[in-house]
């Protein structure tokens, strides 16, 4: 067996490995290449050199337009943009409104359920003693209820939202199926919620990641194809011709999210060992697979868009998005090393977890290399802060997680609460920032109104970033601590236990803090949606409904 | 117009079943021919309902159940036991291995500690018996009675925890849950070390 598991591996290895280079060589002689316009297909004509963020007030706008004026020189950007064009965006966003906003409305109320029963959790660790009485507040029961209401309410529905209005605003066509996406979402809904309320009766299935007990999980495949089929049926029909790299990263999710939950959900079919390689498998590519395309299909859309000039390296962005398929898709089992699996799986997956650095460095150069010299441009635009902030964050988990994966690293870092600070850092630093950078963005556009206090999105962003560095680097620095002293065979368990204890209470500030800033924007997201904040000069995006095309046989 | 180049989606599903192939299906085959290591017995039925318990309760976010090697971690000179192999697990549905230790191992705690009433007061006040504990306390696995009635298990605690008048009383499933802790008893030879050895793989060790 040993032979064959050997040349199992390095043949895996190489067969990746030859990916890569087809991949290279394909992009370097020009077999992808999509011309010099391909990343230019997100802007209208003349727009280049014209700054887009509806988050910004006009005073902001100005500043970010000068701005950006002086450091790039476009021919057309002193020439305004075609008001035809203006007109059928604040079309195709009419279009969206309904199934979008009410995904990011409903992931807006389990972001809020979702950080207090992390916050309750949080504190439990060092007030043992609190909540206790009733089952339904016990601690094994609110952190599952925690995760999966970030995971599945949170994330993924702000995710689906954001694209939804992604898909039909990069290729400028009305969203199809708009009906059905909404109809996709009271299941989602009624998924969560009583997925939710299953695990607060004590029906969690016990599976970590998976804890909704079977028909919510059959609720979600139902519910996610009727959100994911209007996708795909919008790229189909679509009016422009290339695919920019956000939808890629959007189609994709869409069809390997329904693999990876089938396959890891299909009931009684693993036992022991081969249900916790399934179980790891599965829950480390719902990050990789499902919740980083939204991130990354945000990151690309907005940070062009925003400055008003393309991508840094279209090319570049190809290596990123096929490396993460190729590589991500085999990480998972860095979960179990050193537990009772077959030691070559565990293997490929360290493998493949070093590999993650190609597409890593490829996305953060091409994201970083895009900012460089307009870092002031920040200032001025909320959208740009937020998602900016998430995508150096990418870059920062990314290289944490690869480095995290080596054997000697590992040992320390797991079964710690470094995994945990990890996993914040993946989710809230990254993908959360740039949900909330595209929410900046995008609710104006959908309520045609502006953000009613500006204030408020500075006060949330110092909230959450103070949190999730609080978060992050106390729990971490805890973790390793923690993780130090267990490895020492000198020191008894407790010493671990009681190491942790100052970097837990630092961990319930950094969850507070976070949470105050989830309460702040949801707030504000309530007064901008009921139109009663103070007026200023709203209604900033006027609509016109365009005259009704006759058909030209007609 | 009507655009069929939907490839990129084939190549991306491709590239996953490829990742499924790898991950899952290849290892199912390997993990097939193990067999239950010869010492491991069923758990009867009192044991799997606690295990339910330990599930409800959420035991696994807190306590792994997979001793590491002591070429790894200090895992044998704690107690918790030899490295497990693929044979401990193959009763175990759903896995419970678990990935945090902010409490000890669990899947030798059978072995440690065999005493009912130390886990039933544990399981009430873990501070009761120990006191630098951070688990939660779990009263609502017990009940409050004036006075016992006939088949209550009644737990003795120490007068700091014990209530002002009156008994406290496990509740069965929390006799079920115990039963199942003191069931996790990995302390027969295994037939399958060294089960991660670099130079073993599963086919030379197994019978």
């Amino acid at each position: 067996m040993l032979p064959t598991v050997s040349i199992l591996l390095v043949f895996t290895f190489l067969v990746s490995i030859a990916g890569l280079f087809v991949l290279i060589w394909s992009i370097s002689s020009g077999q992808l290449s999509m011309g010099p316009e391909a990343p230019k297909v997100i802007f209208d004509e003349d727009e280049l050199g014209h700054p887009e963020d509806p988050a910004g007030t006009k005073a902001q706008l100005a500043s970010l337009e000068t701005t950006l004026q002086e450091s790039e020189r476009y021919p057309h950007a002193h020439v305004s943009i075609h008001s035809q064009d203006l007109d059928e965006r604040a079309e195709l966003d009419h279009l969206a409104r309904q199934p979008v906003l009410y995904l990011t409305l409903s992931s807006l109320l389990w972001l809020i359920v979702g950080s207090i029963a992390g916050l309750v959790v949080s504190i439990k660790f060092h007030a043992p003693d609190w909540l206790v009485d009733f089952g339904a507040l016990g601690f094994g029961r609110l952190r599952p209820v925690h995760l999966n209401a970030v995971i599945y309410g949170w994330i993924s529905m702000v995710g689906m939202g954001v694209s939804l209005w992604l898909t039909s605003r990069i290729l400028r066509t009305p969203l199809y199926g708009a009906r059905w996406a909404v109809w996709g979402t009271h299941l989602w809904n009624v998924g969560v919620l009583a997925g939710l309320v299953s695990i607060l009766l004590g029906h969690s299935t016990g599976i970590e990641w998976l804890e909704f007990p079977i028909f919510v999980d059959l609720l979600f495949v139902i519910a996610g194809a009727m959100i994911g089929l209007p996708i795909l049926k919008t790229i189909q029909n679509r009016r422009v011709h290339h695919l920019y790299v956000s939808i890629w990263y959007i189609g994709a999710a869409f069809v390997w999210f329904p693999v990876l939950f089938l396959v890891a959900n299909i009931p009684d079919q693993y036992t022991g060992v081969q249900h916790a390689i399934v179980n790891w498998w599965f829950a480390h590519n719902v990050l990789g697979l499902w919740l980083t395309p939204f991130g990354l299909a945000a990151a690309y859309y907005f940070i062009p868009k925003i400055l008003g000039k393309p991508i840094h390296s279209y090319q570049l962005s190809l290596l990123g998005f096929w490396g993460l398929a190729l590589f991500y898709s085999q990480v998972g089992l860095h979960h179990l090393i050193g537990g009772p699996v077959p030691t070559w799986l565990v293997t490929l997956s360290i493998v493949s977890s070093v590999m993650m650095v190609v597409p890593v460095i490829s996305v953060a150069v091409n994201h970083h290399m895009t900012m460089l010299g307009h870092f002031r441009a920040l200032r001025y635009s909320p959208t740009l802060a937020f998602v900016v902030t998430g995508a150096m964050m990418y870059t920062l988990v990314s290289l944490q997680g690869s480095l995290q994966s080596l054997r000697t690293v590992n040992t320390v870092s797991h079964f710690t609460h470094a995994t945990v600070a990890h996993a914040h850092l993946g989710v809230y630093g990254f993908v959360s920032f740039i949900m909330f950078g595209s929410l900046y963005f995008i609710l104006p556009r959908l309520t045609r109104w502006e953000w009613p206090f500006p204030r408020l999105i500075q006060v949330h962003y110092v909230l959450a970033l103070s949190g999730i560095l609080v978060y992050f680097v106390f729990l971490s620095i805890g973790g390793v601590l923690q993780g130090m002293k267990m490895l020492d065979a000198a020191a008894p368990f407790q010493d671990s236990v009681l190491v942790t204890h100052p970097y837990l209470i630092a961990r319930s500030i950094g969850g507070g803090l976070m949470t105050l800033g989830h309460l702040v924007f949801a707030y504000h997201v309530v007064v901008l949606v009921k139109g009663s904040g103070p007026a200023r000069d709203r209604p900033r995006f006027a609509y016109r409904p365009q005259p009704k095309q006759r058909g030209a046989g007609a | 117009m009507k655009h069929k180049n939907l490839g990129f989606i084939i190549a991306a599903l491709g590239i996953l079943g490829f990742a499924t192939l790898l991950l899952i299906v290849i290892p199912s085959f390997q993990l097939a021919e193990i067999k239950a290591e010869e010492g491991l017995k069923p758990y009867t039925e009192i044991e799997l309902a606690g295990r339910g318990i330990y599930i409800r309760e959420g035991c696994v976010y807190c306590h792994s159940q997979q001793p590491r090697d002591p070429r790894q971690a200090p895992d044998k000179a704690r107690g918790w036991g030899r490295p497990s192999t693929p044979g401990d697990y193959a009763y175990d549905y759903p896995h419970l291995l678990g990935t945090m230790r902010t409490g000890p191992d669990l899947f030798n705690i059978g072995v440690r500690q065999p005493s009912e009433e130390w886990h039933l007061v544990h399981l009430y006040q873990p501070r009761a018996v120990v006191s630098w504990s951070i688990m939660p306390a779990y009263p609502f696995l017990f009940e409050r009675k004036p006075e016992a009635e006939a088949g209550d298990r009644v737990i003795t605690l120490p007068p700091l925890y014990a209530p002002a008048s009156g008994v406290v009383v496990a509740k069965p499933e929390t006799i079920a849950l115990v039963a199942y802790l003191k069931a996790l008893k990995r302390d027969y030879p295994s037939t399958q070390l060294p089960f991660r050895s670099p130079r073993k793989t599963v086919e030379e060790a197994s019978p």
